[in-house]
């Protein structure tokens, strides 16, 4: 580990203590997972604090995790990741928090920290339906207007539920229930650990 | 007494100035802007779900697709998420030829920006000036990958294969004599190298010619002088990225900052605005066309001289040689099972980003072992820019939301993904 990824890790150590409820090195990145309720706090935080200073978010990014390694999933299902970058240190950092609950996932909106997070929380609800509360517009953003679901949950089939075309009767472009099939050319498989390994390669 | 009403008008998707398909509602004043409401995801593709139905190399094809007019960018970054997953190492050649492409990509973007932004706001002879440039630029990209465009040519380990030897020529028909075609092809004698030399020291005149239309030029000074003025402050809060950035004034350019492949050994300067209005913003990009002109004749240098491998001997993540795959049982084993099965990528998650020629272009795959992504997001650039569209155009004339559009550079795939 760089000694600027160490001294990072150990500020954000210090700053936050208990309240991070880990904290990953990985890949040369560094990951901290918080609780949903102190999300917005440590956002603030992270943002104002002089020695962090991650005064730009550059993304958020909707997880579901109900389908994660193949297998059934144990913990909370969505969650919400914030890469945010430092321009005064030159340093990155993954900001993730998982939602309380499976039926109806609320997270806190950092709309207020970092201006940038309007579109990627409007985003983030329209795909995962990860709802923002404080948010000050939270439509849908990607999807078709009306559009029924939430389609980058593991359960919503990749061809959708319904398709579009032109009712020459009726004159106009009508929804109706998909006729393709799914298919799967190349099936998913997760291997034991360390299959394939480039190591042997 | 008159009744004065706002007007609220659809701005797009139609509309030949907005780049694509955006729906822009614009709330006016008369000619006042009072509020912009992008609506974005007319062409919503869903990339990022594709991709997890795919194996990893099957999803380079659709990174090009993302940003189509820098499409060797995209690709790079996501080769990049695959490579730091991975932990292997990219062969020396393929990194100076990865970062030479990236450069020709940046041309080939600034150009077509410029181009359009100019035709938008009434100056029509500059598209026609660069879309000449980027020929030549199409040309190298087909002779390096067989696409004009989407060149699928970077993989995971390096690139699909060495810089060819010659270039492709024009051939004589009806409409061209034998006297033109050779006109045309005296520059496709060489190889690639050559021909791409040829080209970049011709660039800097063509700059020259673009900056004559253009920098002194009272119309296109009046259409874009202080319009949009974004400050340090609002560029950064808005998670703004690239030529957006610079043109406020901070000096933040990935490659300088946090360099990838090769950048910490060729010599280039970030050109950064003054005031953050689309005017300052012009001059970067053009000021980046001339600085990526220079690192593309350092690669060539350094590739001309250093011949070897361009994508990595680990059979485990590229394919062996065909000769190989014919004659060893191993390799055999290991072609099947790429093919068939893929790459497995070690759980894990990783955010690779490189320095597009719109901004940062990100991309934060999470893995759980399998041969397929199990998530992927594509963090776009002119994502967070139009985010602010609202912001910028609030108090402008109607006329400077083109200007503003124009600056943004936005690209609609990369946009709606």
């Amino acid at each position: 580990m760089s000694a600027k990824l160490e001294r990072l890790s150990q500020t954000l150590r210090d700053v936050f203590g208990d309240t991070l409820q880990s904290l990953v090195v990985d890949c040369g990145e560094v990951t901290i997972e918080v609780a949903a309720a102190d999300y917005l706090q440590v956002a603030r935080t992270l943002r104002d604090h002089a020695d962090l200073h991650f005064e730009q978010l550059v993304d958020i990014s909707g997880l579901d995790y109900s389908a994660f390694g193949n297998a059934p999933w144990s913990g909370r299902r969505f969650a919400s990741a914030a890469h945010l970058t430092s321009v005064r240190h030159n340093w990155r950092l993954r900001l993730r928090a998982f939602a309380d609950d499976d039926e109806f996932p609320v997270l806190d909106s950092v709309v207020d920290v970092w201006p940038s997070a309007n579109w990627y929380e409007r985003e983030s609800f329209d795909l995962y339906g990860i709802m923002y509360s404080g948010h000050p517009d939270l439509r849908r953003i990607l999807t078709d207007y009306g559009f029924v679901g939430h389609p980058f949950r593991k359960d919503f089939p990749v061809s959708g539920y319904v398709e579009m075309r032109y009712d020459p009767e009726q004159g106009r472009v009508v929804y109706q229930p998909v006729t393709i099939e799914p298919r799967e050319n190349t099936p998913r498989i997760v291997r034991e650990e360390n299959y394939g390994d480039v190591g042997n390669g | 007494m008159a009744e004065i009403r706002n007007y609220t008008i659809n701005f797009g998707p139609q509309h030949p100035s907005a780049h694509g398909v955006l729906r822009l509602v614009l709330e006016l004043d008369g000619e006042v802007v009072e509020r912009a409401d992008p609506h974005i995801g007319l062409l919503h593709r869903g990339t990022e779900k594709l991709a997890e139905t795919r194996t990893w190399v099957q999803s380079v094809p659709y990174m090009d697709r993302l940003d189509y007019v820098s499409m060797m960018c995209n690709e790079h970054a996501y080769c990049m998420a695959i490579e730091k997953l991975l932990g292997v190492q990219v062969p020396e050649r393929a990194q100076y030829i990865r970062v030479m492409f990236d450069e020709v990509t940046r041309i080939l973007n600034h150009l077509l920006n410029i181009g359009t932004h100019a035709l938008d706001i009434g100056a029509m002879t500059m598209v026609l000036y660069t879309f000449r440039e980027r020929e030549d630029l199409m040309d190298v990209y087909e002779a390096v990958s067989g696409a004009r465009m989407h060149a699928a040519y970077y993989r995971p380990g390096g690139v699909y294969r060495d810089l060819p030897d010659r270039m492709p020529k024009y051939e004589v028909n009806r409409f061209k004599n034998e006297k033109t075609v050779r006109e045309l092809n005296a520059n496709r004698e060489g190889s690639l190298l050559d021909f791409l030399e040829d080209f970049t020291n011709r660039f800097p005149t063509y700059c020259d010619e673009y900056e004559t239309l253009l920098t002194d030029n009272r119309i296109w000074k009046q259409r874009t002088v202080g319009i949009g003025v974004v400050s340090p402050e609002q560029a950064l809060a808005w998670g703004f990225t690239g030529p957006m950035l610079r043109g406020s004034g901070i000096a933040w350019d990935l490659r300088k900052k946090q360099p990838y492949e090769v950048y910490d050994r060729v010599d280039f300067d970030i050109p950064i605005g003054k005031n953050g209005d689309c005017y300052d913003r012009y001059l970067c990009r053009m000021e980046e066309m001339r600085q990526s002109n220079r690192i593309i004749k350092q690669c060539i240098d350094w590739l001309r001289k250093n011949p070897g491998p361009v994508i990595t001997d680990n059979h485990k993540v590229a394919p062996p040689a065909r000769e190989d795959m014919k004659s060893n049982m191993e390799e055999l084993i290991h072609h099947f099972k790429l093919f068939t099965e893929g790459i497995h990528v070690p759980k894990g998650e990783v955010y690779a980003a490189v320095e597009h020629p719109k901004g940062e272009f990100g991309v934060y795959a999470v893995s759980d072992g399998a041969n397929k992504p199990y998530r992927l997001k594509l963090r776009a650039p002119g994502f967070a820019h139009l985010a602010a569209m609202d912001d910028i155009a609030r108090g402008h004339m109607i006329a400077d939301v083109v200007a503003i559009i124009g600056t943004m550079d936005v690209v609609f795939g990369e946009i709606d993904r």
